[in-house]
């Protein structure tokens, strides 16, 4: 039993069933993020554990209690929504203490606790100040204030950052980051975002039509995604997946490609255990940053493979170069270094660090476990 | 709100504002005549009136009719003035619109954050309410007033009118409280606030512009009402009523002086509530067809 358990949890609207035997556990402390493009039930499945949307099927427990039919406000968490829900009716202080007014919590106490909050927040000047008169940055800090206030076991975010400019966004997410790394708080948090699920979670669960797809570590996602939806969903720009087959050569499984000219290239795998799909059809994944320049190549990387192939598009984006070919019929994307000299339609001799390719099943999609 | 409408006024040339404002106030002098009538005559003694010119000031000022109208004109046969039924209506109107508007204001509440199976069907009919003729549920309305040993009174009255407001006011409430974002109640159930106080804390704080609307709709519906006062009001009938048994009594002369000044006096609230709380009617009425 883990601090926040999540187990067989379905949902359905009428006969509609938009959540499908939903499995997630977490330790206390983790910073978990749902994350999945829009309407694949990332909501839906926060607003179950906060108490909103009633449980069709299945359990949530919160520290070791089963909380199903548990009414919000006894479940001891707190939520910030994607609009902030601030009562615009009151000041920035009692916004934050209704909460604990309505819990009973005596009136020092209450001032001791939003004295404390807001010193964290750094939002004392604005106590007095009613909603309307704030900026997005300072609502959003006085939403999670409101939440914060309360003390909560759990915290439970639904995309909090998307109604906020990009810069302030990534100044957001770091803080959010930080107060995290401070308070040690347990956390949901919903984002469409791979960045921000990348970057703030120590736990993701990536969602697709109501199903988790696969729940790990940013690097067990980001490293060996379980199927094409979270490779290709998880990082940016998307993992490429190219149709190849196996060969094997002297005992080792090679992914046979096609180039941009219909030769044939072999790129040696890592993973000895592809060999007994020798012959077959499969789907090779390689992030765009496992495809540089031999100077730009990873230098620890054992499995460096050269590969010859013309050059489709190039887009210099600043900090990157990055380069479209035609690799398995597809277009693969490359990400260079920012200096190197590629021309469109020219040969250029790519190195594939071949330690991070995966292999997908062609038909289930799933990743083939070597 | 003047940033607002500086935003929406189109601007004009100098010849077509001169123009739209002539016009504007001819139509205004042309609203006024009856009022301006109304007051100058009330202030008159009654043989100005038939002996003169119904358009002139008076040469005579006297309050006399006013003071009559109040206090000791013949009602039907008692000499009571209107006074009695201006309390009667008084006492009518208040409750009945209270009543209305909060009802409305909670089933607006519950119609759009409490939903629940069949809700739209029990709207839909709460609507309909409102397209139903007075002059249809005059009979069934009688006998369960009856039934409740409440024809003839002051509650049966108020009763009546809470029954029949009920739908509109229910219909502004729910339009508003569409608009208002759901994701607030469910913060505040999340702080821990019930069914009521997510009401009254949150909801109520922010339903003003609504509740004005409400208010005026129910006071000058109810207050002018004369069908409903004249079919249930027996021993307490409203103002409407006895002004009507004022004017229309056809016993001795016509006091028109009087008859002026009772009207006015039976108008005097409805204008009086427009007044203070018409400007905040029109803002009640925008808001939610425009998204602020
Ligand atoms: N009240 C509802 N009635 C019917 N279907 C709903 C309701 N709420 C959400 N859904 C459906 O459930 C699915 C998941 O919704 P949601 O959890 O809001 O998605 P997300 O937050 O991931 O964008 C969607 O397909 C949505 O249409
Ligand atoms: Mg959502």
């Amino acid at each position: 039993m883990g601090f926040l358990d999540i187990s067989n949890v379905t949902k359905s609207y009428g006969t509609v069933e938009v959540l499908h035997r939903v499995d997630i556990s977490i330790e206390e402390g983790e910073f978990l993020v749902l994350v999945g493009p829009s309407g694949c039930g990332k909501s839906t499945l926060l607003n179950m554990i906060a108490g909103l949307e009633n449980i069709t099927s299945g359990e949530v427990s919160i520290k070791d209690r089963v909380v199903n039919g548990v009414h919000p406000s006894k479940r001891n968490i707190a939520m910030v929504f994607q609009s902030y829900a601030l009562y615009p009716n009151m000041t920035v202080g009692q916004n934050m203490t209704f909460g604990l007014e309505m819990h009973g919590v005596p009136k020092p106490e209450r001032d001791r606790a939003l004295k404390e909050v807001a010193a964290l927040l750094q939002i004392e000047q604005l106590l007095d100040r009613k909603p309307s008169q704030l900026s997005g940055g300072q609502r959003q800090r006085v939403a999670m204030g409101r939440a914060l206030v309360r003390d909560p076991d759990v915290f439970l975010f639904d995309e909090p950052l998307s109604n906020l400019d990009a810069k302030l966004r990534v100044d957001m997410r770091t803080e959010i980051k930080k107060l995290h790394e401070k308070l040690k708080t347990t956390i949901v948090y919903v984002t469409h975002d791979q960045i921000e699920a990348l970057t703030l979670s120590t736990r993701i669960a990536v969602m697709n039509q109501g199903y988790v797809q696969q729940l790990g570590t940013p690097k067990e996602i980001y490293d060996t995604p379980a199927n094409v939806f979270v490779a290709t969903f998880m990082g940016s720009p998307a993992m490429n997946v190219l149709p190849a087959r196996v060969a094997v050569r002297e005992g080792v499984p090679n992914a046979v490609v096609r180039d941009a000219d219909g030769n044939e290239q072999f790129l040696p795998f890592s993973q000895p255990g592809l060999a007994s799909r020798d012959g077959q059809d499969i789907l090779l994944g390689i992030r765009p940053e496992a495809i540089t320049d031999p100077d730009g190549a990873d230098r620890k990387s054992s499995n460096v493979v050269p590969l010859e192939n013309r050059v489709g598009v190039t887009e210099p984006a600043g900090s990157d170069t990055f380069v479209t070919m035609t690799l398995g019929g597809k277009d693969a994307i490359a990400r260079m270094r920012a200096d190197v000299t590629v021309r469109a339609g020219d040969t250029f001799g790519f190195a594939v660090n071949m330690e991070k390719a995966v292999a997908f099943d062609p038909k289930t999609e799933e990743r083939i476990e070597p | 709100m003047s940033v607002a409408t500086q935003d929406t006024a189109v601007s004009t040339g100098r010849v077509t504002r001169t123009f739209i404002y002539l016009l504007l106030i001819l139509f205004a002098l042309f609203y006024l005549m009856p009022l301006f009538v109304m007051v100058a005559n009330s202030l008159k003694p009654l043989p100005e009136i038939t002996g003169g010119n119904m358009m002139a000031l008076p040469q005579d000022w006297t309050i006399e009719p006013w003071l009559q109208a109040w206090s000791s004109a013949q009602i039907g046969v008692e000499p009571t003035g209107l006074k009695p039924y201006f309390l009667n209506s008084v006492l009518m109107v208040v409750p009945a619109v209270a009543i209305s508007t909060v009802l409305g204001a909670l089933n607006g509440y519950v119609l759009t954050k409490w939903r629940f199976r069949g809700d739209s069907i029990l709207f839909g009919l709460m609507l309909f309410s409102c397209f139903i003729p007075f002059q249809i549920v005059l009979i069934p309305m009688a006998m369960i007033l009856g039934k409740l040993g409440l024809a003839g009174s002051i509650p049966g009255l108020v009763l009546v009118h809470v029954v029949y407001g009920v739908g509109f006011t229910t219909l502004y409430y729910r339009n508003y409280y569409a608009a208002f974002p759901t994701e607030l109640v469910r913060a505040a159930m999340i702080d821990g606030a019930g069914f009521f106080r997510i009401f009254w804390r949150i909801m109520l704080p922010v339903s003003g512009p609504i509740t004005v609307v409400s208010v005026i709709w129910q006071f000058t519906n109810i207050w002018n009402d004369f069908l409903f006062g004249a079919s249930f009001g027996g021993q307490s009938q409203p103002m409407t009523v006895a002004l009507n048994n004022l004017v229309q009594s056809s016993t001795g002369v016509k006091e028109y002086n009087v008859h002026f000044a009772g009207a006015i006096l039976a108008a005097l609230p409805t204008l009086l509530v427009y007044i203070v709380a018409g400007r905040y009617f029109v803002r009640g009425l925008m808001a939610g067809s425009v998204k602020g």
